[in-house]
């Protein structure tokens, strides 16, 4: 047998782009993560987990071309997941966490089931109701789910062979991550298989899809499921890096800003993803500077933050169609082109 | 018309199929066979109901009554997504290509009853579901290849011709190596040249696939088709040859009844609907 040289070997293996991957961002994390302070570990941690969500979300959006405007919901189930087995059953974390996305994804199989067998605005309608109608239900039932206050948890320990001195919030991060590459790994390989081209093509043209041998409801409850699954463990970490589940945390405007996000980083991309959930994190505190910087009195104070957000996200959309990603992409095409045509000058 | 006798076991056929929508009877009693190797034409004006025949045997449409038969087996209440398993396979009305894959990608989805890898080893990243994708790639380059399609493995289909697309399309239907082909409308839009390599191909598909296509351009039918079945307001008023049916008084006045005025009969109905492409 011929043997491979490295690039060669990268091509044909998907297994090992994914982990080289993985590898890469574990590594870049950690050193980012090394340099930052308690409260930007945190922002990181928050950026990882809505990684884990938007990029399920993405890939039932922009790849099987679905919608779901209740993934805000999806979270909630992980999250209470989360803090149900390790308040009351004290299980461990990572456990928790795998129950989280086993249970998330279980409750995505009718979600899915219904989602596939409905269009536009029915299909819209049914995943709104789950995102109101979910969190009520911890109203509903106070004695397992506590309330309006719902329940908490005790920090994560950072283990001892990390040193005595390791932060809580950076070890929090670390988890976050470690979660988001998961996901990433997990949602890698999908897209560069044939799975991942089969919702491609379901959602390019369902008739013509079938015809070719596909199953177009199974395809789209499967992609539902997997998206479940990311938001559930999305949601589990939440809930490790808050020590909290309450039914506040998961509002209906969750599920819209997440759509925002996966829209604004650029549907159907794994770098979409990662842009949205920097912008998730990012923009809100930006817009609360922004606006805390022009000492207007605190009526207008208050409200400004909404105002320069949507300003920022029409603005954005104007500007970059196809999402942040979208637009890298282009410019990417651009300063190629632009190589090549000083090479065929000279 | 008596439907010729087939050979127990092979080939299809359709028999007193009867469909309406709301009040309009799309379909009434319509009995027709494909033998292995035989190229079967359907034509007839516009709303006759050849669409529907074929959404019948895909499983789009359930007919009120009437069945159908298959290599032998009863075909059911058949689920579209099962035809490419029983090697039917069929291209649309049209091109029907995925507009956001590339032409590698569109012909590979046709290769889709190929495929061994399950779920698991695709969201792991196995070797496993590597090898199975080259394995399908390799069948699709090879069918592009068979219909003069290479070089643009990477090109989506709105960046090509109209006659490449429709070619793309065919591979996509062709690599799932069917033994019966539905073909809606294959030559719409394509110029001479073209539409005679069009003509070679079916004809070079061999004994073993059936080919039922649905068509307005006549020189093209009459050429490629060794039967013709004429439908009008979902009957069958004719099923002969080629030649015979171009004088077929039943069939030149369901054309000429309707477009009295352009005059010449087959050729003008032709050249009236092709422009729809
Ligand atoms: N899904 C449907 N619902 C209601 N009526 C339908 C449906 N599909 C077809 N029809 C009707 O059935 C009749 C036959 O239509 P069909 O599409 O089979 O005609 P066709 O012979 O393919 O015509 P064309 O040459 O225009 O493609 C028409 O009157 C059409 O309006
Ligand atoms: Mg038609």
């Amino acid at each position: 047998m011929r043997r491979l040289g490295g690039s060669a070997a990268l091509r044909r293996s998907t297994l090992l782009r994914s982990l080289g991957l993985v590898a890469a961002g574990a590594v870049v994390l950690a050193l980012v993560s090394e340099g930052l302070g308690a409260y930007d570990n945190l922002e990181l941690a928050t950026g990882a987990y809505y990684f884990a969500v938007l990029a399920g979300l993405t890939v039932l959006v922009g790849v099987s071309g679905q919608i779901s405007l209740g993934h805000g919901g999806l979270m909630a189930v992980g999250a209470y997941t989360v803090v149900l087995l390790i308040g009351n059953e004290q299980w461990a974390l990572v456990p928790a966490l795998a129950a989280a996305v086993v249970v998330t994804s279980l409750v995505g199989i009718p979600v899915g089931a219904a989602a596939s067998r409905l269009r536009g605005p029915y299909l819209a309608g049914a995943t709104l109701a789950f995102a109101v109608g979910l969190p009520a239900l911890a109203d509903k039932f106070p004695a397992t789910f506590g309330g309006e206050n719902g329940l908490t948890i005790n920090p994560p320990t950072p283990p001892s062979f990390l040193g005595a001195s390791f932060e809580l919030e950076r070890w929090e991060a670390w988890i976050a991550c470690a979660g988001a590459l998961i996901v990433l790994f997990v949602l890698y390989n999908l897209l560069h298989s044939g799975f991942g081209r089969a919702l491609r093509a379901v959602r390019d043209d369902e008739i013509a899809a079938s015809l070719c041998g596909l199953r177009v409801g199974r395809a789209q409850t499967l992609a539902f499921i997997l998206s479940a699954g990311c938001a559930g463990l999305g949601g589990g970490l939440l809930a490790v890096v808050l020590q909290l589940a309450t039914p506040g945390a998961f509002p209906l405007e969750l599920s819209l800003t997440l759509l925002t996000g996966v829209v604004l980083g650029g549907l159907g991309s794994l770098a979409g993803a990662i842009w949205g959930a920097a912008v998730l994190v990012l923009l809100p505190s930006w817009t609360n500077d922004l606006a805390h910087s022009f000492s207007l009195s605190a009526n207008v104070e208050n409200n400004l933050p909404f105002a320069i957000y949507g300003l920022v996200l029409i603005g954005a959309m104007l500007v970059w169609p196809s999402g942040i990603q979208g637009g890298v992409r282009e410019l990417g095409g651009r300063l190629r082109r632009l190589r090549a045509h000083r090479v065929a000058e000279r | 018309m008596e439907p010729r006798e087939l050979a127990r076991g092979t080939g299809l056929s359709v028999h007193e199929i009867t469909v309406s929508f709301a009040g309009i009877t799309a379909l009434e009693h319509v009995s027709v066979d494909v033998a292995p190797g035989e190229v079967l034409g359907v034509i007839g004006p516009n709303g006759a109901g050849k669409t529907t025949l074929f959404n019948v045997i895909c499983g789009f449409v359930a007919p009120q009554s009437g069945a159908l038969r298959w290599r032998g087996e009863p075909l059911g209440r058949i689920r579209p997504d099962r035809l490419a398993a029983l090697r039917i396979a069929r291209t649309l009305q049209g091109v029907g290509l995925f507009p956001h894959l590339t032409v590698l990608e569109n012909v590979t989805v046709g290769a889709t009853r190929f495929r061994r890898a399950g779920l698991g080893s695709a969201l792991l990243g196995l070797p496993r579901s590597d090898r199975d994708e080259r394995a399908l790639r390799e069948r699709a380059r090879a069918a592009l290849a068979q219909l003069g399609c290479e070089n643009i493995d990477e090109r989506l289909p709105g960046t090509l011709p109209y006659a490449v697309q429709k070619r793309v399309a065919l591979a996509r239907a062709l690599v799932c190596e069917p033994e019966l082909l539905l073909l809606d409308e294959p030559a719409g839009g394509l110029d001479a040249r073209e539409l005679s390599d069009l003509a070679k191909l079916v004809a070079s598909l061999g004994s073993s696939v059936a080919v039922m296509l649905v068509e307005h351009h006549m020189d093209f039918v009459t050429s490629v088709c060794d039967r013709v079945v004429v439908l009008d307001f979902g009957r069958v008023i004719a099923d002969d040859v080629p030649r015979a049916i171009q004088q077929d008084p039943h069939v030149l006045e369901a054309y000429l009844g309707r477009d009295a005025d352009t005059g010449d009969g087959l050729g003008a109905e032709a050249r009236a609907t092709d422009a729809r492409g």
